[in-house]
């Protein structure tokens, strides 16, 4: 018990609070300053926001996916479900300078979608998309088990007390996903918050417009402005900690409710 | 059976890099010069056991100007530093990793070769760009890096300025000017070479503000049906220095090779390298060889326009500077 | 005796478990579709690029010595890094599966968190321990101990971004097996260490494997994190991930694109050896000693 504490501290703690203890060399007025400045504002806006509009569709996608693998047999159903984890595996420099040829406008994707107008890569677009491919893997990964263990009897109870299918799946099924769901979402979410390798490529690093906050952080370092870069790293830090610390309350809160595990 | 061919693989990666030379030196250098170095580090290896019988190797880092010297202040070993500009290389003398006066320590202002900014348009203009105000035309797409991370994109917008402040008359119309081009820009990316690849090989809009040198390697690269180089009446001379990092140097004994490596610059073969790299010399006489493979350009200094790097700096660059003010409106 | 109606089993109607025709097919076309242009085709942009110019000019681009140099330390630093976690993970787990404690929420998100924070934090925070302005820069430049910008500093940054995998790979496992076993094996008169090697170690191992391989994968392809603190010494500091950056911005595209399809293989055969791993923890699960 004492070694795990110590190791952790070593690898992680120690490390992390150097972190914090940097942007002691702030005073809170500079703090607040550099974090609430325009650029770092739109920064991590475009960050969280876009990260979340990615989840968004990760959470419906995922749901559809998972919900194809589990349920339903269709010819390639295996390599369909490996493949899920291949965001997960693929480093994300090589996923960068994939998906940019991809939808480069003169790249498989980019170019029919530059005929009709749209522009993918080098716009918020971009990020947005780089944002979905890595985010793939957690919502399908953490409800695929949950599914998969649902009893099909509770299902047949509420068709024999008179649901419809639809009733069924939206009043009965789903409900017992959301914790599932939920934390599928969190988790996809972090990490494109943080997500640097793959975007950095095909985002178009405009300030203000399509520049993510990992990159803000590269771009102060390379100014020599450390307290700039610690100060935007910790904000970021105390977001993903406190997700990831709701993904964990959410998993035991779900254990507890179903006592049956 | 399959393992003697992974033990035969592990032997040949592990086994590679037997050689030592005798002296190794580590050059931090900026994004666009590694083919330049490339070329000049092999000369430089060959004359130097020539004079001296000694084995020397160079290591090569390059990356934006500002990150690189980014590294160097927080540790990376380099020997020698060849940045984008002098400010880049007074950050690390800021923090005493070498002389404040390194600039006077080697002739030309520590600048052995020379640059400058030139356009780089697709094949047969079509947008038919030939000076600065064709930037701020409508419809017009121009690719520029980010002047916060790279040395060559300050340059670009220095030399934007500077033809904007002879051409209109007051910082005012300059700073007006240059909002407008900044306003054609659809891509920001973090170096030179980053701006080249959205350019060149992604397709992405209709003029790229580039290196002298940079405009031509792309066009040997892709070819000179594919791109044209345009070089505007007036722009400015890019002057990116070198200097020794004197507390590592010293730190590794190296000082006097380090000293020999880039005075090597300043010899015949030096300049002449940077001439076939399309860097311009300085040494006249190898200048008047090479004098038809660069474009007659009236050239400004940043000291006659701008007053030196540290005032262009604080003036143009800094947090709230022109720079973040344009990007604020 | 007359068996109540009520209780004889009617087969379940078709519809109860499933879905019109219809709907199930817009379902899965959605989620194929979905899975083919986000997941292959990136994939396949790789290979496709690779080969572009011929199998011979992908053999020469990773002959180069730059490749193999990082080919040889990006192999280094995913073996220093995963046998470590390997280690700490496997104590970490232990400690949270086999105690309880308050703050264990607070212990588990700690462990998570390398997991959701930005590569470049965690480039960053060694930068600011060990670079030269750092807390510990003066230190060790006294000693001349060199640890940005060198094997050091990439190993540990590799091993702060894939700390989590082998612990969260054996938490609910060893949960899951809970610590009869263990405390038989105690009371048996086995020591500390026998009932790790004997009961615990074969009870796992499988769930290891597992964590151990996600570990490898993400020490192979870290970007962000030694990217801020690698230096870029060419033929020296520079991984595969970082060359993939490098060669792509030298305009030798099929050279970045051969480097980066040696490690998109990699994530396949570690997709493959993962499918195969799950199968045998699903059995694993029946019948616990295998």
């Amino acid at each position: 018990m004492g070694l795990t504490l110590t190791w952790l501290s070593v690898i992680i703690l120690i490390p992390l609070a150097g972190l914090f203890l940097k942007t002691f060399d702030l005073s809170l007025e500079q703090f607040w300053g550099i974090v609430t400045s325009r650029r770092t504002l739109n920064a991590l806006k475009i960050s969280f926001g876009l990260s979340f509009a990615a989840a968004c569709v990760n959470l419906v996608m995922g749901t559809i996916v998972v919900w194809a693998l589990v349920r339903y047999r269709f010819p390639g159903r295996r390599l369909f479900d490996a493949i899920v984890d291949i965001p997960f595996a693929l480093p994300t420099a090589v996923a960068g300078v994939a998906l940019t040829q991809l939808f480069a406008q003169k790249g498989w994707l980019g170019a029919p979608l530059a005929e009709l107008g749209i522009k993918v890569a080098f716009t918020p677009i971009g990020i947005f998309i780089a944002m979905i491919f890595i985010g793939i893997p957690f919502v399908v990964r953490t409800v695929q088990p949950v599914l998969l263990d649902l009893d099909v009897e509770i299902e047949e109870a509420a068709a024999s007390l008179g649901a419809n299918r639809w009733h069924t799946v939206f009043r009965v099924i789903l409900p017992s996903l959301i914790p599932a769901l939920l934390t599928g979402f969190a988790l996809a979410f972090a990490r494109a918050v943080g997500e640097y390798g793959s975007v950095i490529f095909i985002a178009g690093n405009l300030p203000n417009v399509s520049e993510i906050a990992p990159l803000l952080i590269v771009i102060r370092l390379s100014e020599f402005r450390y307290a700039d870069a610690t100060a935007i790293a910790v904000v970021m830090l105390v977001a993903s900690f406190l997700i990831i610390f709701a993904v964990n309350r959410l998993q035991r809160w779900a254990q507890t409710r179903l006592p049956a595990h | 059976m399959i393992r003697p061919v992974l033990a035969a693989a592990a032997g040949l990666l592990f086994a590679g890099s037997a050689y030592a030379a005798d002296v190794s030196l580590l050059n931090v250098s900026y994004d666009p010069t590694r083919e330049l170095y490339a070329d000049f580090n092999k000369a430089f290896a060959a004359a130097y056991q020539k004079e001296t019988g000694k084995t020397v190797e160079i290591k090569q880092s390059h990356g934006g100007s500002g990150s690189q010297a980014r590294a160097v202040i927080d540790g990376l070993q380099a020997d020698v530093v060849t940045l984008a500009l002098a400010y880049d290389i007074d950050a690390v003398a800021a923090k005493g990793l070498t002389d404040t006066g390194w600039q006077k320590r080697l002739p030309l202002n520590a600048s052995p070769y020379t640059s400058t900014i030139v356009f780089l348009v697709r094949k047969g203009n079509p947008k038919g760009i030939k000076d600065w105000d064709d930037l701020t035309k409508k419809g017009v797409e121009v690719i520029t890096p980010n002047p916060k991370t790279s040395g060559g994109a300050r340059w670009n917008y220095l030399a934007a300025w500077g033809y904007a402040e002879k051409k209109f008359g007051s910082a005012e119309k300059a700073k007006q000017f240059v909002g407008e081009l900044y306003k054609h820009v659809p891509v920001l990316d973090t170096g030179a070479r980053g701006s080249t690849v959205t350019f060149v090989e992604r397709g992405v809009g209709d003029v790229l503000l580039a290196w002298e040198n940079e405009a031509f390697l792309a066009q040997r690269e892709f070819g000179k049906d594919k791109f044209e180089i345009v070089a505007p009446p007036l722009s400015i001379l890019a002057e990116p220095p070198v200097a020794i990092v004197d507390k590592v140097a010293d730190k590794k004994g190296t000082r006097a090779v380090a000293e020999a490596y880039l005075k090597y610059w300043y010899t015949r073969e030096g300049q002449e390298i940077a001439a076939r790299n399309s860097y311009r010399p300085r040494d006249s006489e190898i200048a008047k060889e090479y004098e038809k493979s660069f474009a007659k350009v009236e050239l400004f200094t940043i000291d006659d326009v701008f007053g030196g790097w540290t005032k262009a700096q604080k003036e143009h660059f800094a947090e709230g500077g022109i720079f973040d003010q344009i990007y604020k409106n | 005796m007359n068996q109540p109606q009520a209780f004889t089993y009617t087969p379940p109607r078709d519809d109860v478990h499933t879905e019109p025709g219809a709907i199930r097919f817009v379902i899965v076309a959605l989620a194929v579709l979905f899975l083919l242009i986000f997941v292959v085709l990136p994939l396949v942009v790789v290979f496709a690029s690779a080969f572009s110019k011929g199998v011979m000019a992908y053999v020469a681009a990773l002959g180069e010595p730059e490749a193999l140099s990082a080919i040889r330390l990006t192999l280094l630093v995913a073996a220093i890094s995963v046998s470590l976690n390997l280690v700490s993970g496997v104590i970490a787990a232990w400690a949270i599966a086999k105690f309880d404690f308050a703050g264990k929420t607070f212990l588990i998100t700690l462990i998570d968190l390398p997991f959701s924070v930005s590569p470049v934090i965690s480039g960053l925070v060694f930068v600011l321990l060990f670079g030269a302005q750092g807390f510990f820069g003066p230190w060790l430049q006294a000693h001349d101990i060199r640890i940005l910008f060198a094997l050091p500093g990439i190993a540990l940054a590799t091993i702060f971004v894939t700390f989590p995998f082998v612990a969260r790979a054996l938490i609910p496992l060893m949960q899951e097996q809970g610590t009869q076993e263990e405390e038989a094996a105690i009371s048996l008169g086995a020591s500390g260490l026998q009932t790790f090697f004997r009961v615990t170690l074969p009870n796992i191992k499988w769930g290891l494997l597992y964590g151990v391989l996600l570990c490898n994968a993400r020490a192979m392809g870290e970007f962000g994190a030694v990217s801020v603190v690698s230096g870029h010494i060419r033929g020296e500091t520079n991984t595969m991930p970082l060359l993939v950056e490098i060669l792509y911005n030298e305009y030798q595209f099929v050279a970045s694109f051969a480097i980066a399809s040696l490690l998109a293989m990699l994530a396949l055969i570690t997709l493959v050896a993962k499918t195969v791993l799950e199968r045998r923890l699903d059995e694993g699960q029946v019948v616990s000693d295998d």
